[in-house]
């Protein structure tokens, strides 16, 4: 693919950068008190970012396969982590079942678009590899962190049925299954209402880059279809996952509910 | 003892506190045979709802074991076992918006699939408690504190139960209807003695004498008074 784009040099980066000052200038005028955290903002951008830059070379040039899957690891551990940071009700081995969720679902999906649909060869993992799983991680998380959230909100708020039908007979899944389906159709909310305006409101970002890039529009927009689907995949499966476990984490073999675990 | 074993066993249960420190339960053992009435009272605190919870297998144990009709229940019975012994919960949840939806929500569960709901039968009910099918339509959102007790003791009755646990199921009635719901449990033993009995819990001594044959007293969550000559063994 011939490189048709404007190369940047650092020194544009710093005019761009340069733009915050507006955004400074605003904090003073207004007197919000933002300056600090604008400041630490635009320095985490550019560090973040750069090192993301740097990272991606190096794993780049590297040209084996499992530096882009020791990358992947990392970031989906990362993503992992992410998703449950600020879950409000949370229980023992929450975070495990975050990391497996998000593991199992956002490789199963990227394998399937990387090797099933654009069928990249295996000495170009880096290059297709982690852009398409960090976008299937960033959309799956955001499932999976509404998802629990929403599990533990749910099953708090109505303890009183979920016990009320166990005493009549409900096994453990009847139960639950109300829950379970009020999480999962939360953590999907997302990525529906992304689907219902693509391209309408803005031009998706991954669509951006390529077109930046001089990839040809038609398949810019292939591309970011592919990739939308990937995405919807990953965060059912993946919330569909993290609301079983949690289930199972909440309620025993016995059919038990065990409220206890959900500690705020 | 008799030959036949008790409806239901309970044989020296123990739950922990969560915190760790003490037991909530402290080694119960109680037993209930066909035909049964039992009372379990004791000061708030002591641990009775958690005992009927219990019973019910509804909260897990720390140790001891439960034996229905002499036989421990495998996990897999569990929603099985929970449908012939009913816990009723002290404040119920009615899921539904009618008191009919709620009465007929049970028989969308997988065990009782086999079981139809009987309004004929509700209304003979409704009728020994001063009620009539007009209370079937009434929102659920709308019913006190008793009148809601007594759709869940309603709900729990058309499913056929074994065994009725039952927490404090007249505390929020006025002693006119608390009589009925009474005369109704007693009138639900009296009719197959040989397979159903109830344990109640409540803080009345009164109401407990006037149709229990045996009352326990459960103190700090032990037995205060153990007058089952079978605990000896």
């Amino acid at each position: 693919m011939p490189a048709e784009y404007i190369a940047l040099s650092y020194g544009q980066l710093a005019l761009a950068a340069s733009l915050m000052v507006v955004c400074g200038g605003v904090s003073l005028a207004l007197q919000l008190g933002l300056e600090r955290r604008l400041a630490l903002g635009t320095l985490r951008t550019i560090l973040q970012l750069l090192l993301l830059g740097w990272v991606l070379r190096w794993v780049f040039a590297a040209e084996q396969w499992y530096y882009a899957v020791a990358l992947m690891v990392v970031m989906t551990v990362v993503a992992g982590m992410a998703a449950v940071r600020r879950v409000e009700r949370r229980y023992a081995g929450l975070l495990l079942d975050s990391v497996l969720a998000i593991w199992v679902s956002a490789w199963c999906v990227t394998a399937v678009g990387a090797f099933g649909v654009v069928q990249v060869p295996i000495e170009r993992l880096a290059q297709y590899g982690i852009p398409l799983l960090g976008m299937v991680l960033h959309n799956t998380l955001t499932g999976i962190s509404l998802g629990i959230d929403r599990l533990g909100s749910e099953l708090a708020g109505r303890r009183d049925e979920v016990e009320t039908l166990l005493a009549l007979g409900a096994t453990r899944w009847e139960a639950a299954q109300d829950a379970v389906r009020q999480a999962v159709r939360t953590g999907l909310i997302p990525t529906l209402n992304t689907m219902m305006v693509l391209g309408i409101v803005s031009i998706p970002g991954m669509m951006t880059g390529q077109l930046l890039a001089g990839v040809d529009p038609i398949q810019a927009a292939l591309y970011q279809m592919v990739i939308m689907f990937l995405i919807a995949a990953g965060a059912s499966l993946g919330t569909m996952g993290v609301a079983l476990l949690g289930y199972r984490r909440l309620f025993s073999a016995e059919h038990q509910f065990l409220p206890g675990r959900l500690k705020k | 003892m008799p030959a036949t074993p008790p409806l239901l066993e309970a044989r020296n249960l123990r739950r922990r506190h969560p915190e760790g420190h003490g037991w909530l339960i402290d080694g119960v053992s109680v037993s209930l045979h066909a035909g049964m009435g039992v009372a379990l009272e004791g000061p708030s605190g002591a641990g009775k709802t958690l005992l009927l919870r219990a019973m019910a297998m509804l909260d897990p144990l720390d140790s001891g074991r439960l034996l229905w009709r002499g036989e421990p229940v495998d996990r897999g019975d569990v929603p099985d076992f929970r449908s012939r012994v009913i816990y009723l919960h002290q404040r119920p949840a009615l899921i539904g918006v009618s008191v009919e939806a709620a009465l007929r929500r049970p028989f969308r569960l997988k065990v009782h699939r086999g079981v139809r709901y009987d309004e004929s039968r509700l209304l003979r009910w409704l009728e020994g408690l001063g009620r009539d099918a007009a209370f079937l339509r009434q929102p659920t959102a709308e019913l006190s504190g008793g009148e809601r007790q007594v759709v869940a003791l309603l709900r729990a009755l058309q499913l056929d139960p074994a065994v009725l646990l039952l927490d404090e199921p007249t505390a929020a009635l006025d002693p006119p209807a608390a009589d009925s719901v009474e005369r109704l449990i007693a009138g639900w033993l009296e009719t197959a003695p040989a397979e159903r009995a109830f344990c109640w819990v409540s803080h009345d001594r009164r109401q407990a004498a006037r149709m229990i044959e045996r009352t326990f007293r459960l103190v700090a969550g032990r037995l205060a008074t153990p007058q089952e000559p079978e605990n000896a063994r």
